[in-house]
């Protein structure tokens, strides 16, 4: 069996279940709308602050939305895994003669797909608010998020693949993902931060990724925060893939 | 000829800060068509064993030959050639029936029609083709069961690998599958199962292996090792009860036939004889008995157990090791009843 049609098979497999039950993909959105909503025209009342141009709150707020769509979205995805080995499922795969990286490629390529309809949403709903993007910039921003989640979503499972117990997963994620969050600018630019809060959040590969994505936003593609922020989520992706497939064959040892 | 041929197989594994041994240079041959057993208590190296040949697991050390290729150097040559259930099965509950195994089928290379008439054969085959459109969460143990072992068997591997097939199922669907295994063996499947149900060893197995601490105790057909192991015994009971002198009577005539091995009495009321060939030895104890003018109230003719065969290899009891998850006993008997 080749890579391409054992990706292809279980890729079909994993979007006939996403596809069955759409409502579950709405409901990614619920949290992401609520923040667009209920949170973003608090920012208006900012624009003229330094880190926030007149007129632009929107537009730098929803790249760091996206970003926290790509933690909380493909960061979780390891619990359906979890699921998957404790039933046997994965199991089953490993006996069949597809190659075994498949089995990873094929979630994460459902996972990207999904995470892209997610962000593509959200940007159109933001339009009508207020966001102003060109298509360039837009796909550039959307390449540099679906970067990130790739590498979340890697992560999610080589922890899926070590742990083996959802309620392992969810402490561990929960613990994580808050101060990745928060020290990533996500709600706010961090340039508003205090100085010891800027230096910490320096450590962080998804400060990097947020001001990529706010200057590709803004139309300033030769700022150093887009390469920047490419390098760190690209270096992320494929650490994370490369744990994630090692973790699969640890799992399976 | 052999199918499959181990070697001084070892594995361990680290578990809480330890080295533990499963299987501890454990040897085995298996010929084509048999239905062979790996019986034996809880972590006793079965599934470890069975994981390995299922090219799961790699193994410390060891040679292991399946249909004459080495396992190490071509795991995915072998896995074309064998099926394998779980013990937890692995159906995708999100699925129907004949999505599940039309998946499986495109995951062995079968493409288009051939692979939707191969899933078919398959249904009819486990008399699950009523079933084909019923998503694969409704069903009933048994029939996941049987779902699990048509996904083993959509490529048509001539070999069969099942891990405690009928674990949790009732009565019923147990002897369901047995039926199922049984035909699958005189279509010329070799079957390897594992299980710590003495009565599955003994009813589907023609070898068994039983395993213990990660080696073989003892290897044999079921009929063999019991005969081995512990002969068969005629339970005698006369009348009148309690009386001494009919008991030394009858114990003093009986233990000069041929055929018993030794009598013991068994406590006030019975005589427990040991006998070679149980079936033949009951109507002549009953005749010999007649013939002096004793008269008998009971006579059961009691075989050995696999338990019996584990108690004596191992040095304790398989059932009582297993009493929290064994199925019905295995200790068979017939009996005359007199007047």
């Amino acid at each position: 069996m080749s890579l391409f049609s054992s990706v292809w098979y279980l890729w079909l497999r994993q979007a006939r279940q996403t596809w069955r039950q759409p409502i579950w993909v709405i409901f990614g959105l619920f949290q992401p709308l609520c923040y667009l909503l209920l949170f973003a025209p608090l920012l208006q009342s900012l624009s003229g602050v330094p880190a926030i141009p007149a007129g632009e709150a929107i537009t730098i707020y929803v790249p760091g939305l996206l970003v926290m769509m790509a933690l909380f979205g493909a960061g979780y995805v390891g619990f359906g895994l979890v699921v998957e080995l404790q039933g046997g499922f994965v199991e089953r795969l490993l006996v069949t003669p597809i190659p075994r990286a498949a089995l990873l490629l094929s979630r994460l390529l459902l996972d990207i797909m999904t995470l892209l309809i997610q962000v593509l949403l959200i940007c159109l709903i933001a339009l009508p608010l207020g966001l102003r993007v060109s298509p360039g910039s837009l796909f550039l921003a959307l390449l540099l998020v679906i970067l990130l989640g790739l590498g979340l979503a890697a992560c999610s499972y080589a922890l899926a693949f070590l742990l083996r117990s959802a309620e392992a997963l969810s402490s561990l994620l929960n613990m994580v993902s808050v101060p990745l969050l928060l020290l990533s600018g996500v709600l706010l630019p961090l340039t508003l931060a205090p100085p010891p809060l800027r230096a910490v959040a320096h450590f962080n590969p998804f400060a990097y990724v947020v001001d990529g994505a706010r200057a590709l936003f803004l139309g300033r593609l030769g700022e150093a925060a887009v390469w920047q922020g490419y390098l760190s989520a690209g270096v992320c992706a494929l650490l994370a893939l490369f744990w994630g497939l090692r973790s699969l064959k640890r799992a399976v040892a | 000829m052999s199918l499959i041929s181990v070697s001084d197989l070892w594995k361990s594994y680290r578990w809480q800060g330890r080295n533990v041994e499963a299987l501890r240079g454990l040897s085995l041959s298996i010929s084509e068509g048999e239905c062979f057993g790996l019986l034996g208590p809880n972590g006793a190296g079965k599934t470890t064993l069975l994981r390995i040949l299922a090219t799961m697991l790699p193994p410390d050390r060891g040679e292991i030959r399946i249909a004459g290729v080495e396992l190490r150097r071509q795991p995915e040559h072998i896995r074309r050639t064998l099926g394998y259930v779980g013990q937890q099965g692995g159906t995708d509950i999100q699925a129907t029936v004949f999505q599940d195994l039309l998946l499986q089928a495109h995951l062995y290379g079968l493409r288009g029609q051939a692979a939707r008439r191969r899933v078919s054969e398959v249904l009819e085959q486990l008399e699950l083709s009523s079933l084909a459109s019923r998503p694969v969460s409704s069903l009933s143990g048994g029939q996941r069961r049987r779902l699990d072992l048509a996904l083993g068997l959509v490529h048509r591997p001539p070999l069969l690998l099942l891990d405690e097939p009928s674990l949790g199922l009732d009565p019923v669907s147990r002897r369901q599958l047995w039926e199922c295994l049984r035909d699958l063996r005189a279509q010329g499947t070799t079957i390897v199962l594992t299980t710590h149900y003495l009565e599955e060893a003994d009813q589907l197995c023609t070898r068994l292996a039983i395993i213990d601490k990660g080696s073989i105790i003892a290897d044999g057909s079921p009929a063999r090792l019991k005969q081995e192991s512990a002969g068969e015994t005629l339970i005698l009971t006369l009348a009148p009860s309690g009386s001494a002198n009919v008991r030394q009577q009858a114990g003093e005539l009986l233990g000069t036939c041929s055929f018993v091995r030794a009598v013991h009495e068994e406590d006030s009321e019975q005589l427990r004889l040991s006998v070679e060939h149980g079936e033949s030895a009951l109507p002549a104890v009953l005749h010999l008995l007649e013939e002096a003018g004793l008269t008998v109230s009971s006579l059961v003719l009691e075989r050995p157990s696999l338990d019996d065969v584990f108690f004596r290899y191992a040095g304790r009891s398989l059932k009582k090791a297993q009493a929290e998850t064994a199925g019905p006993g295995a200790r068979s008997a017939f009996a005359w009843k007199g007047r």
